[in-house]
C-alpha cells in the first residue's frame, strides 16, 4: 500500500511539480512546434508517452547491466542516445507492419521523438532522481517514471494547443502574431506551474 | 589502458553494431511491400493536395486507386489528361471528364450592396460575420463579402473586381471544391463549364416581396415561376421560392434569362446585360 502511495507521489511530481516542459524546460521544440492543432498535439503526446515508457525501461537495463559493471557511466549519454534512436526506429517498423492504423496516427511523430531531449532527459534523470527515503529507482520505478513524465508532457502540450487554437479567433497585434505570442504564453504557463513547486507531498 | 579506453570503445561500438544488425534484420523482417504503382500515380497527380477526390491528399488518392479500386477520374485539377495517365498505369480505361467550374449563386457581395442592417468590423471571415445577428446584410441567404472562398482557393482563381465582387476565373478554376466547402452560406456550386452560360445569381428562399426588399443587388429570385413555365425542356424547378437550373437537362437556350422579371437569371453570352 505504501508503494501505491509512492507511485501516486511520483505521478503528481512528474506531471505537475517537475513537469518536463514547464519546470525542467526540456522538449521545448515539439512543445512550440506541434502545439498549433489539438489533433496533432494529441498524436504527438501519445507517441511521446509510448517512447518515454519504452526508453526508460531499455536504458535502465543498459545502464545497470552494461555501464555500471564496467564503470563507464560517463558514457551513459551517448549510449542512451544510441539506444533510444534504435528503439524508435524499431518500434516504427513494428507498428508500420502490424498496426497500420496506429502508424498513420503516430508514425509521422515518431522520427521527431528520436532526438527529443525530454526522452533522453527522462532516461538520464531516472538515475539521478531518488525516492524521498533516498532509495534510487528500480526497473519498475523507472518505467513508471517514464510513463508519468510522458503524461505530463502530453498534458502541457494539450493545454498549449487549446490556448493556441483560441488565438486564431482574436485580433493579435501584428508584431505579436504567431510565435511571439506563443512564447509569451509559454512563459506565463511556466509561471503558473511554478505554483505547483510549493506542493508538499 | 585496456579498461580505460579499449573496453569502453568496444562496449559502445558493440552496442552500436548490435543495434545496427538488429535494425537491419528487422527492416528485412518487417518490410512493408509498397506497390510501385502508388509511387507512379503520385508522380502523375498534380500534388496540390486539394481533396477534390474526397481522399486525404494526393498520396491518399493514389493509395485508394491501387488498393481500394477507386475510380481514376476523380482528380478535378488534373482533368482528363491526368485520368488518362493514371488509367495507363492501372491498365484501365478512363471515361471523358466534363470540366466544371465553381459559380457563386449570389450577386450582392460587393461594395455596391448598401442594403445592410449594420456595418461589420469584426474578424475578417464569413463564418464569423454570419455569427453576429445573421450577418451584416439584410438578406440572410446572401454573400457577406468577407472572402472566405477567395482565401480557400489554392489556385488563385478567385479575385475581386473594382466593385468588390468575387470573380471566378474559369481558366484557373480546377473545380476542387474548396470554396464550395468554405462558403458558410452554401452559395457556390460546381457547374459544367462548356455550353452552359445561363445561371441564376441568387440563393434566396425568401418570398417575393421580402426577397426584393432585402436584396443588395436588386436582382433577387422572387420565386415567380416564369422561368419554369417558359423553359422548353423543363430544366428549371422551383424549390421554396427559388428557381434552380438542372444543368444535366439545360440546353443553354437562354429563354429563361429573357423572361426573368428581376434579371436574376444571367446569360454570359450577353443576350441581356450581364451582372
Amino acid at each position: 500500500m505504501e508503494y501505491l502511495g509512492n507511485i501516486f507521489i511520483m505521478a503528481i511530481s512528474a506531471i505537475l511539480i517537475q513537469n518536463f516542459i514547464l519546470a525542467r524546460f526540456l522538449g521545448l521544440c515539439p512543445f512550440l512546434g506541434v502545439s498549433t492543432k489539438m489533433d496533432s498535439a494529441f498524436g504527438m503526446g501519445m507517441a511521446v508517452i509510448f517512447v518515454m515508457t519504452l526508453a526508460s525501461s531499455l536504458t535502465y537495463l543498459i545502464n545497470v547491466y552494461l555501464l555500471i559493471p564496467n564503470d563507464i557511466q560517463y558514457l551513459s549519454t551517448i549510449a542512451f542516445i544510441l539506444a533510444i534512436a534504435a528503439l524508435v526506429q524499431f518500434v516504427e517498423m513494428v507498428i508500420k507492419k502490424n498496426a497500420p492504423a496506429l502508424y498513420k496516427s503516430l508514425g509521422i511523430y515518431l522520427p521527431l521523438i528520436t532526438t527529443n531531449c525530454a526522452v533522453l532527459g527522462v532516461a538520464l534523470l531516472n538515475f539521478i532522481d531518488k525516492w524521498p527515503n533516498g532509495k534510487s529507482y528500480n526497473f519498475l520505478d523507472s518505467t513508471l517514471n517514464g510513463f508519468f513524465s510522458g503524461i505530463g508532457f502530453t498534458f502541457v502540450l494539450l493545454l498549449m494547443a487549446g490556448i493556441r487554437e483560441r488565438y486564431e479567433f482574436i485580433e493579435t497585434p501584428k508584431s505579436m502574431r504567431g510565435f511571439p505570442i506563443a512564447l509569451v504564453t509559454a512563459g506565463c504557463m511556466a509561471l503558473a506551474f511554478m505554483g505547483f513547486a510549493g506542493l508538499k507531498l | 589502458m585496456f579498461s580505460l579506453i579499449i573496453l569502453p570503445a568496444l562496449i559502445i561500438g558493440g552496442l552500436g553494431l548490435l543495434f545496427g544488425i538488429g535494425l537491419a534484420y528487422s527492416a528485412n523482417k518487417f518490410q512493408v511491400e509498397v506497390d510501385p504503382r502508388v509511387e507512379m500515380i503520385i508522380e502523375v497527380l498534380p500534388g496540390a493536395n486539394c481533396g477534390a477526390c474526397g481522399m486525404p491528399g494526393c498520396s491518399g488518392y493514389a493509395d485508394a486507386i491501387v488498393h481500394a479500386h477507386a475510380p481514376v477520374d476523380k482528380c478535378a485539377p488534373g482533368g482528363s489528361e491526368v485520368a488518362k495517365k493514371i488509367a495507363g498505369i492501372m491498365g484501365t480505361e478512363a471515361g471523358e471528364m466534363t470540366k466544371k467550374v465553381a459559380f457563386i449563386h449570389c450577386s450582392s457581395g460587393g461594395c455596391n450592396n448598401t442594403n445592410l442592417h449594420y456595418k461589420y468590423e469584426g474578424v475578417g471571415t464569413c463564418v464569423s460575420a454570419i455569427s453576429y445577428a445573421d450577418g451584416p446584410n439584410l438578406c440572410r441567404w446572401g454573400c457577406v463579402f468577407q472572402n472566405d472562398c477567395l482565401r480557400a482557393c489554392p489556385f488563385g482563381a478567385i479575385s475581386l473586381d473594382e466593385n468588390g465582387m468575387r470573380i471566378i476565373d474559369p481558366e484557373l478554376c480546377t473545380a476542387c471544391g474548396k470554396c464550395v466547402k468554405a462558403c458558410p452560406r452554401y452559395l457556390i456550386e460546381l457547374i459544367p463549364y462548356e455550353n452552359h452560360d445561363v445561371h441564376i445569381v441568387c440563393s434566396s428562399h425568401d418570398k417575393g416581396p421580402e426577397a426584393k426588399r432585402v436584396c443588395g443587388s436588386g436582382k433577387p429570385c422572387i420565386g415567380c415561376g416564369l422561368c419554369v413555365k417558359n423553359c422548353p425542356v423543363n430544366a428549371i424547378r422551383l424549390e421554396n421560392n427559388l428557381a434552380i437550373i438542372d444543368y444535366n437537362v439545360c440546353t443553354n437556350c437562354g429563354k429563361c434569362a429573357t423572361v426573368c422579371p428581376t434579371k436574376c437569371i444571367i446569360d454570359s453570352r450577353g443576350v441581356q446585360p450581364s451582372a
